[in-house]
């Protein structure tokens, strides 16, 4: 009798417990090793940009908590930004230490997600429960600040929509007290297991030169030794009062991108400390604003570091109420480009690692 | 029992191991019921929740519950699965893992089957399971099954050879394969079990068992966020109750078994702690190799495939034949 072997087509996705969502794979395999490897996106896609030219700016914010909803207020942010660099509006102090303190809360709510769901897809159930548990407690936080617990709508053009209720930086206080001990004991419960080590060292490696062509940004640019924090090399908001430092790795490897990421904690607690110590008493939370919010005609591009690396919005006004276009550069999507490159001759075990250590979040791929 | 066996066959003797044999059944069913519940509380516990405690008194009657629930699901055969070897796969793995039980003395009064080759028998049936598994994977005409059992066919084979050597170690410290006997020649101190002069076939042997077991960190045939479910992907219902009911007698098989080669059975620690009957000293040591079972899942990653494989051929099979050399070759100076 002879033999016959024939690639096996696998769809991974859209329904799959490690794709993070409606994201969809199809792998040729041969035996385990993947031949090829293709994204199919779009599954979670609600056309936000072009809903957008139909909507005033302070309607189209909501939209922007659900793109990258695990960090919805450097979303929040990115969109209030083009609008006030295209108005030329001045941010109140006040405003500008909350508008920092909760997307530096946000980061660090969402790498502990990434954190956890990671050493899910590796196989360890623990480290998901420990981390959903603290990323509660800033949950908690923004709840008590905005109202909400993931789609936040708490800044506006020119400020934020409410102020920081009594106690609650002292809160946030504690919080960066707990959360310190916290990250050392995970750095001790992951970092060194051999098991996790044999899965990520070495997996999914690419040079600074791949990255940068593929135009890959945040942890997944700094863990090949590129130096690129949009919070350092382009400040924006009053980040260039705070000392940090912007953690950076050259394996390029997936545990090149977890010891960045688990660092970035530590310096947006480090961020927090100083934001919560230098945060004024007393002042406005909303800039002068107009009533109705038009834009003199023109274009602006402004980025700002998300979790996931350079979040970008791009706006073009015509003068009216509505933007004329609005088009967000989301880093889900563009650190995404080289994954079909990374994941040939790679095994499936290995697939769940490299996906993983992209940090996706599907609503932030399809837009 | 023993003498059971050795009387001819009337009536009354079948009757008696009918029941006997009914009594063990319920008893390991209803070690699986609470060995579920139990697992549930201690991973809850390490990781900082609850578990299960809405139903029943500390959610007694979870596990309870999700039997019920699986038996009144609607059975499920998918329209291209191979029906005759989707519905045989899981009484495949199921039936060898009561059937080594069979063999497992609890007391020096309360063994069932005291064969003369206990521990040959365990190790030759318990290895059927890995049967129904890669037929269950290939029954199912799915390909994330497919994988599945392939994986824990790849496994069972490679960790199957350093468990069974380990054993000999064993093997040749007591100069039997009787199961009670391996206990009687165990000392009474506890530093004279075969955990002390065993030490590297003891480490051998938990590596490889939970291997055996697909338990974390080797649970890469069932690995849940590749494989969605592995080789029972497919499998819903009473099947799939099946799967999970012989999962977890096989950690009762284990569990004793570890208990009886290298824990020294009933015996108390100190001999001068002889009054407590010896069924508490094995039940004592049994939960606590279920335990840390237990314990490992909840604090390991999964291993991946090809690490597996290489460790399994490249370190354990090596460990597991030096130490049946160092025995042996100690063994015969001693003599």
């Amino acid at each position: 009798m002879t033999t016959r072997t024939e690639e096996l087509l696998l769809n991974v996705g859209p329904q799959h417990p490690s794709t993070h969502g409606v994201f969809r794979l199809v792998v040729k395999l041969d035996g385990e090793v993947i031949k090829e490897a293709t994204p199919v996106m779009g599954y979670l896609h609600r056309g936000t940009e072009k809903l957008a030219e139909d909507l005033t700016y302070t309607q189209i914010i909501p939209y922007t908590d659900r793109m990258d909803y695990l960090s919805a207020m450097t979303n929040n942010y990115v969109f209030c930004h083009a609008v006030e660099t295209l108005m030329g509006i001045e941010i109140p102090e006040r405003a500008e230490y909350l508008r920092v303190i909760v997307m530096e809360l946000n980061r660090i709510a969402s790498h502990l997600v990434w954190w956890g769901t990671y050493l899910l897809d590796i196989g360890a159930m623990s480290p998901f429960l420990y981390a959903f548990r603290d990323r509660e407690k800033i949950i908690d936080l923004l709840n008590e600040l905005s109202g909400a617990r993931l789609t936040y709508f708490y800044m506006r053009v020119g400020g934020v929509k409410w102020d920081a209720p009594e106690g609650w930086i002292q809160k946030v206080k504690n919080f960066i007290s707990y959360m310190k001990e916290k990250v050392d004991e995970y750095d001790d419960l992951v970092t060194g297991n051999e098991i996790f080590m044999a899965r990520v060292k070495g997996v999914g490696t690419y040079d600074a030169e791949t990255a940068i062509n593929y135009g890959l940004s945040g942890p997944n640019l700094r863990c090949t030794g590129v130096e690129w924090d949009l919070r350092k090399t382009k400040p924006y908001s009053i980040y260039d009062r705070f000392e940090f430092d912007v953690p950076t790795q050259t394996a390029g490897d997936c545990y090149a991108r977890y010891l960045v990421r688990i660092e970035e904690i530590r310096q947006s607690l480090r961020i927090l400390e100083q934001a919560t110590e230098q945060f004024p008493d007393g002042g406005e939370i909303m800039g002068k604003v107009p009533r109705a919010i038009r834009p003199p005609e023109g274009e602006v591009y402004v980025s700002v570091e998300s979790p996931r690396g350079e979040l970008g919005c791009y706006l073009i006004s015509k003068g009216k109420p509505q933007p004329y276009r609005v088009k967000f550069r989301r880093p889900s999507f563009v650190n995404l480009q080289l994954l079909p490159k990374l994941l040939v001759g790679e095994t499936l075990s290995n697939l769940i690692a490299i996906l993983g250590a992209v940090d996706i979040v599907v609503g932030e791929v399809d837009g | 029992m023993a003498d059971l066996m050795q009387q001819p066959i009337t009536w009354g003797s079948v009757s008696l191991m009918v029941l006997s044999a009914a009594v063990l059944l319920l008893i390991v069913l209803g070690y699986v019921t609470y060995a579920i519940l139990f697992e549930r509380k201690v991973i809850g516990w390490i990781q900082g929740r609850h578990g299960p405690n809405r139903l029943g008194p500390f959610g007694l009657l979870q596990t309870v519950a999700d039997v019920i629930k699986l038996l009144i699901k609607e059975d499920i055969v998918p329209r291209n699965a191979d029906r005759a070897l989707f519905i045989l796969a899981p009484v495949i793995v199921f039936v060898p893992s009561f059937t080594v039980l069979a063999t497992i003395p609890y007391t020096r009064n309360l063994p069932f089957a005291d064969l003369n080759v206990g521990l040959l028998y365990y190790a030759a049936i318990s290895s059927i399971s890995a049967l129904g598994m890669l037929l269950g994977g290939w029954a199912s005409n799915n390909k994330y099954s497919l994988i599945g059992g392939m994986r824990s066919a790849a496994q069972m084979i490679s960790y199957e050879i350093p468990l069974v050597i380990s054993f000999i170690g064993v093997i040749l410290m007591s100069g039997s394969l009787r199961l009670s006997t391996i206990v009687e020649e165990q000392g009474p101190w506890f530093w004279q079990w075969n955990f002390v002069p065993q030490i590297l076939g003891f480490l051998v042997f938990i590596v490889a068992a939970l291997a055996e077991l697909n338990r974390t960190p080797f649970d890469l045939p069932e690995a849940e966020s590749e494989l969605v479910a592995g080789y029972f992907t497919e499998y819903s219902g009473f099947r799939f109750a099946f799967f999970m009911l012989a999962e977890y007698v096989y950690v009762y098989a284990i569990a004793a078994l570890t208990t009886i080669l290298f824990l020294g059975g009933w015996h108390p620690p100190f001999p001068f702690l002889d009054f407590i009957p010896g069924i508490i000293w094995f039940l004592l040591k049994f939960c606590l190799v279920v335990f840390t079972i237990f314990w490992i899942r909840a604090t390991m990653p999964r291993m991946r495939g090809d690490h597996l494989m290489s460790f399994g051929w490249k370190v354990l099979l090596p460990l597991s034949l030096i130490n049946v050399f160092i025995t042996a070759v100690v063994l015969e100076i001693l003599r």
